[in-house]
């Protein structure tokens, strides 16, 4: 007996999609508006007659939402599907999750399928938090003598419970995810199905989500689960599909798949070397010209990830065309939210400072790996002649970005043991490891 | 399938460890549970869909009751509304059928009795009719979030306009108590009409809600014929008042063998069948049955696309 829960065959999925020609036209007369408003009559009546949907607009295309997809997934397997938004993703979870039928291709599912695209599917307004307790647990496929059973771990797990007589519509945002969370998360199919239900709710509530999903693949079952969050996607998925424009476009583990993601956004404008574009201006070009700065890797190659187990180093070329005592370079790094996080300039080591003579000169400096947490950060190179001004000022586009991912395998492992992180990254813009030590005192 | 555990874990690092409540989910012995394999591919007549109906019918009770605890929150008298409208409505037909068109009764039942025992069907008629027609789109939520029989949601809001039934049928007690009419054995018989009317408003509600998800037009046409149907149904008059030549042809509204049925339960003696019609009137309401599930199930899959 073949283990696989969910075999995928080449899956299409195509949608018509119409078209306003008249926006696109400056000018129309009367005449033109009513021969279109006949045509698009008689086309949407002939659709009505053969069977077909209405489609706004006065041309029609085929859309393809999902082409030519085949994958296979192993019982107990915990895939994650990545990628933009419209990339196909939604409907693929749809046609799973027997909402919409492919327009082609084959699926088989062995087992009981519980999908959760939404967080509090048909919670009702006017009803009470138990009542949609029922309501909601009915239409994700739980029997009501299941849902009795379960009734106070599910009040319990959503902390809702003086609230719980009041009708939903007047309950907070966050109490009425909770609530619809905590449902959700009693459900026992042997394939659950995660749409992104996690972008809703705070940060904490998300980290509580996520290991509540990872104590459900625990047990054996398959999970399916969609997400922009590539730290979610890592810790709890073995293994990912990377979807782009209704295509598999990358299968593997769920590391390279993600690496691969965030890098693919980034090469157009951010890949990690900066050359001096040539309207950039330079009121000092007499007496600094700088050339263009880069990071690189030990192993020589740049890109937008920056592994924590690796040396960077980041090198700055100028032409000094006049000796100046008073030219400093410096670097900032930023979060991703724009945050001066701190600043590193050529003055941190004084005694190389005699060497910045006349003539072209290569700068280089460490990134300083071990301060960053996961996740993404800027940094941006100026430059500034003190008493005179700036023959490079910040936010001129010379701005990187880039992704810091911890591969590190002893954090890894440490991760995974019972830690109160849970496999994600520390909490803090910054992640530094300090050398503590314990004394320990006898008892008395 | 009961062993979860919630343990709270005690956590030293309190503000960052706050993930609340650890959940075990029990085990599930994959041995033990036989998977049945789904195959989902285009076009497939769905082989187990009745079945799957019948596994869903919880979900159908849980619709029907949320929208009967729904239907009458935040108003002031709540339930009363269902006593108002057909008791203003019966004393406007009376009135006018009785007094200033002058239409004859059946038998000896009082004028007010025989209007009521049309009116209460039509009202069942017209609310399921309504209630089903604009279910789908009003449960669009549902529809594009989650899977189930489609079936389940106009049949159970069919079940809804019951409710509103039964609050009536204490106005024909009280009718009854108040002309002092005594029913005969055929108000036993009753059961037999009410599923009569359910079905005849089923058949074309399914059609046309699934109708109804395409194309928006017909949520306007429903208002119309509930309208129209009030005069061209034997409401306020007996169908008797139609000529004879005439009433194989208007039992084509299968709302005649309803209501016709209906009078014959509750006035007894005093109504009388007319058998030929009232066969028709089950034939059209199968037909109508029988095409709007098909065109149901026709239209089923594209649902989620559409609505």
């Amino acid at each position: 007996m073949s283990n696989i829960a969910i075999s995928v065959e080449n899956l299409s999925k195509s949608y018509l999609i119409g078209h306003n020609a008249a926006q696109s036209e400056r000018y129309t007369s009367l005449r033109d508006v009513v021969a279109r408003n006949a045509r698009n009559l008689a086309r949407k009546t002939r659709d009505m007659f053969s069977g077909r949907a209405i489609v706004q607009g006065d041309e029609v295309e085929e859309f393809w939402a999902l082409k030519d997809v085949s994958f296979e997934i192993k019982q107990g397997d915990r895939v994650g599907i990545i990628g933009r938004n419209g990339a196909g993703k939604s409907t693929l979870l749809k046609i799973l999750s027997r909402i919409t039928e492919p327009t082609s291709g084959k699926v088989s599912i062995k087992g009981r399928v519980a999908s959760l695209l939404e967080v509090g599917t048909g919670f009702h307004p006017e009803l009470t938090g138990r009542e949609n307790i029922f309501l909601n647990g009915a239409i994700l496929g739980m029997s009501r003598a299941e849902i009795k059973s379960k009734f106070d771990e599910i009040v319990a797990f959503s902390e809702v419970e003086k609230f719980l007589d009041t009708p939903v519509k007047r309950y907070s945002s966050g109490m009425y995810v909770r609530l619809a969370f905590a449902v959700a998360a009693h459900l026992q199919p042997e394939i659950l199905i995660v749409d992104e239900v996690l972008a809703v709710g705070d940060a904490q509530f998300q980290k509580k989500c996520i290991g509540k999903m990872e104590d459900v693949s625990k047990d054996g079952r398959t999970v399916l689960f969609v997400s922009h969050n590539m730290d979610a996607v890592n810790n709890l998925c073995h293994s990912a599909l990377m979807l782009e424009g209704g295509v598999i476009t990358r299968k593997g583990t769920s590391f390279d798949v993600t690496r691969q993601y965030l890098s693919s956004g980034r090469r157009a404008t951010n890949n990690l070397n900066w050359i001096k574009p040539n309207n950039f201006k330079n009121d000092f070009a007499d007496i600094v010209d700088i050339i263009g700065y880069s990071v690189l890797s030990d192993s020589g190659q740049n890109d937008s990830i920056i592994f924590k187990s690796r040396i960077y180093s980041v090198e700055i070329d100028a032409n000094i065309k006049l000796r100046n005592q008073n030219i400093v370079f410096f670097l900032s790094y930023f979060s991703s939210s724009g945050e001066l996080l701190f600043v590193s300039d050529c003055y941190d080591c004084p005694e190389n400072y005699d060497d910045l003579g006349v003539g072209r000169i290569t700068l280089s400096v460490k990134v300083p790996v071990e301060l960053f947490n996961t996740g993404s950060y800027h940094m941006e190179l100026s430059c500034v002649i003190h008493h005179m001004g700036w023959p490079m000022m910040g936010g001129k586009g010379q701005m990187m970005a880039f992704e810091f991912v911890d591969d590190s395998p002893a954090t890894k492992m440490q991760f995974t043991a019972n830690h109160p992180f849970t496999g994600s990254s520390k909490p803090g813009l910054l992640s530094v490891k300090l050398p503590w030590s314990i004394r320990q005192f006898a008892q008395s | 399938m009961n062993d979860f555990t919630l343990t709270v874990q005690p956590s030293s690092a309190a503000s960052l460890a706050k993930t609340g409540p650890i959940w075990t989910p029990p085990k599930i012995d994959f041995a033990m549970t036989h998977p049945h394999t789904l195959i989902i591919e285009p076009g497939m007549a769905d082989r187990h869909y009745w079945r799957d109906l019948w596994r869903y019918r919880e979900l159908f009770f849980v619709l029907a009751w949320r929208d009967i605890s729904v239907r009458y929150k935040q108003t002031i008298i709540g339930l009363a509304w269902a006593l108002i409208q057909p008791l203003l409505t019966l004393v406007v037909l009376t009135v006018i059928f009785s007094k200033v068109a002058k239409l004859p009764t059946e038998g000896a039942a009082p004028y007010a009795l025989l209007v009521f025992a049309g009116l209460l069907p039509w009202q069942l008629f017209a609310t399921s009719l309504s209630g089903a027609s604009g279910s789908l789109v009003g449960n669009a939520n549902l529809i594009s979030k989650v899977y189930f029989p489609r079936l389940i949601v106009p049949t159970a809001a069919v079940v809804v306009s019951f409710v509103d039934f039964l609050v009536s049928f204490v106005i024909l007690l009280g009718l009854m108590l108040w002309y002092q009419f005594l029913p005969g054995w055929q108000i036993l018989t009753l059961p037999l009409f009410v599923a009569m009317a359910f079905l005849a408003s089923l058949g074309p509600g399914l059609w046309i809600t699934a109708l109804n998800v395409k194309y928006r037009d017909f949520r306007y046409v429903i208002p119309f014929i509930v309208q129209f149907g009030l005069y061209v149904s034997p409401v306020g008059f007996s169908s008797s008042v139609v000529p004879p030549e005439w009433r194989l042809l208007y039992s084509l509204n299968p709302v005649v063998g309803v209501i016709d049925g209906f009078r014959w339960a509750i006035l007894g003696g005093e109504s009388n069948l007319y058998i030929p019609g009232f066969l028709l009137s089950w034939a059209v309401i199968a037909f109508f049955l029988w095409l709007g599930i098909r065109q149901f199930r026709k239209m089923e899959k594209s649902f989620a696309d559409l609505i």
